[in-house]
């Protein structure tokens, strides 16, 4: 085994094989890799676990994939994720909370949940 | 396959591959069971057995857990690693069950979804930290105790550099001690409970824990005072603050029922770390889709770990929090109750002609007897544990207006108090449709029990459906694309001979 070259927001590192993406982060000095998608809030590592889905990112183009559980592989591209991205990766969704849509979003969601 | 059948011997299906059920697959495959073990990490061992990749003089070696050689070398254990289980259902005759997986890369795309038919499942899939929320609780740099202690021993990654260990239980201790090991500098353990209550019957502590318990925690102690970590009781961290990450944190002194004595608030900076743990959640979705009764939270069993549910079986953290050599022993007696029952129901359907298997040599009832005096004073050590160290609903007076109770969908402790209060939401799921908690990606995982305990403080009365939030039809989720490609059963292990018509 040896080690690997991989890439965060397009900088190259190195990692080890059985790194998770969450521990390469933290060893580069990040402590957050998302925004959420009402607040636009920055989260990292919560739960460690892969319970929490809080440190979610994106590697290799998916969005949505746990960094804690993620083992690196060699030429892996990880980026950080700012709010929700579509699977197709087009379009970032931004933040609504402050945009006053999110009284409409709630309402919506709740008659679907309802129907 | 070995033995002399042509029929294959029945398939027991364990996941989780911690000590619970490592050593579940263990005793059913020495007892001639095949077995499928299951586990989402590539190693087997469980969450703290993790013993990471090294870099030795440039050369990258590993270290091999005990338990890890111990399944390697068993030829009837399959072990599947880095797959998930996210369906249940039940099988095509009764104690039988189907269990869809998916094995690949966390998260990936196009993992292959496989399913099994278990002639017994044994459910090992442990527990995750607790967490109580607080001010600046969603901050970066605040996390579980147990991704501190997982980073630091799995990863050797501090989380910090500066950190505070809070929370209430003895697992806080290995915590702190894991941070040292990895350099970090640990400013304090505030343990919010009072372990005094542990020497109010140390004869008890003695027996069941054993001395070797004790010693354990004698040496967490020797530790951390070899570090210098100041340990305080009756103390919490009920508040963290920063910008964009965690800078300080407040901690208080707390009454008996850990509500903050006014005055007693210390600031503490620079703090870059906040690792917190107040107890353990089991994880309850594949024993509620099995269909397994739920008692305070914990999976119900009978004395040789056998389920409510015939063919089903559960041990370890799911039972109780004991810690890992009482959730061993468990797993150890959940591997032979499988057999020995396979072995009698074998019985009875060969008297129809329709063997499911063969093969199997059930253990003697002395070896199940003295597995099952072990199980019984690790549980009388976890009952011990949890009395010892109770939630008192005093934090939630560290909780302010804008405090977020449920992180994934950001709902603040005021938007639910006006959910259940002015808007009438009087149970979980009424709770999701009013104000969204936990209606996010963790569905519920974290914020479940905290929410369930608010609701039942402005109600006054608990909430009549506590688990609706541990319900989770798919227990973790699959990328539609991934459902819609082919089945992959056909080649799968299974003990399916064909099934005829009748015994469905």
């Amino acid at each position: 085994m040896a080690l690997m070259t991989v890439y965060v927001d397009g900088e190259r590192h190195r990692a080890l094989p059985g790194q998770t993406v969450a521990a390469l982060l933290l060893a580069t000095g990040r402590r957050s890799w998302r925004t959420t998608r009402l607040g636009g809030r920055p989260r990292g590592v919560f739960c460690g676990v892969g319970v929490c889905y809080d440190c979610l990112l994106v590697v290799n183009g998916l969005p949505d994939v746990r960094a804690c559980l993620r083992e690196l592989r060699d030429g892996d591209r990880v980026e950080t994720l700012r709010g929700a991205r579509l699977p197709a990766g087009t379009e970032t969704v931004r933040p609504v909370r402050d945009t006053g849509e999110k009284d409409g979003v709630d309402e919506a969601d709740e008659a679907d949940e309802v129907a | 396959m070995s033995g002399p059948s042509l029929i294959p011997s029945p398939l027991v299906v364990v996941v989780g591959a911690g000590p619970a059920g490592s050593r579940a697959a263990l005793s059913a495959a020495r007892c001639g069971a095949r077995v499928v073990l299951v586990d989402s990490s590539e190693r087997v061992g469980g969450r703290y057995g993790r013993r990471p990749a090294a870099v030795t003089d440039g050369e990258v070696t590993s270290v091999t857990h005990p338990l890890e050689v111990a399944v390697a070398v068993q030829h009837r254990i399959e072990h599947l690693a880095g797959a998930t289980v996210w369906a249940l259902e039940p099988g095509p005759a009764p104690g039988r069950h189907l269990v869809h997986l998916q094995q690949g890369p966390a998260d990936d795309r196009g993992r292959p979804v496989r399913t099994l038919t278990a002639d017994a499942l044994v459910l090992c899939t442990g527990a995750f930290d607790r967490t109580l929320p607080f001010p600046g609780w969603e901050l970066p740099g605040v996390v579980t105790a147990g991704a501190a202690q997982a980073l630091a021993e799995g990863q050797r990654t501090a989380v910090g550099a500066r950190a505070v260990v809070s929370g209430t239980g003895p697992f806080l201790l290995p915590v702190a001690l894991s941070l040292l090991d990895v350099g970090a500098h640990v400013l304090g353990v505030y343990e919010a409970g009072n372990p005094a209550r542990w020497l109010r019957s140390p004869a008890a502590a003695l027996r069941d824990g054993g001395p070797g318990r004790l010693a354990e925690l004698g040496s967490y102690a020797a530790g951390l005072a070899r570090g210098r970590v100041p340990y305080r009781t009756r103390h919490a961290v009920v508040a963290a603050h920063g910008r964009d990450r965690v800078e300080a944190v407040t901690v208080a002194r707390l009454d008996a029922g850990w509500h903050p004595v006014p005055g007693s608030e210390q600031r503490l900076a620079p703090v870059d770390a906040v690792c917190v743990g107040y107890g353990f959640t089991p994880q309850l979705e594949l024993p509620l889709a099995a269909g397994c009764a739920v008692r305070d939270g914990h999976v119900v069993i009978d004395g040789r770990q056998a389920t409510t549910v015939p063919g089903v079986y559960a041990a370890g953290e799911l039972t109780g929090i004991a810690g890992a050599p009482a959730a061993a022993a468990e797993g150890e007696l959940a591997g032979l109750s499988a057999v020995a029952d396979l072995a009698e129901r074998q019985w009875v359907a060969a008297a129809g002609g329709t063997a499911p298997g063969a093969g199997l040599t059930p253990p003697p009832p002395a070896r199940l007897a003295a597995v099952a005096a072990r199980v019984r004073s690790g549980q009388r050590f976890g009952q011990a544990l949890a009395r010892a160290h109770p939630v008192p609903g005093g934090w939630r007076g560290w909780l302010r207006e804008d405090t977020l109770v449920c992180r994934c969908e950001e709902v603040s402790y005021g938007e639910l108090r006006d959910a259940v209060v002015a808007r009438g939401a009087d149970g979980m799921r009424a709770l999701k449709l009013a104000c969204r908690a936990g209606l996010g990606a963790c569905q519920g995982r974290v914020c479940g029990r905290n929410t369930a305990e608010l609701a039942a403080a402005f109600l006054g009365a608990p909430v009549a459906d506590p688990h609706a939030m541990d319900r989770r039809p798919l227990a973790h989720p699959v990328r539609l694309g991934d459902l819609a490609g082919p089945p992959d059963g056909a080649g799968d292990v299974t003990s399916d001979p064909p099934v005829s018509p009748d015994t469905r």
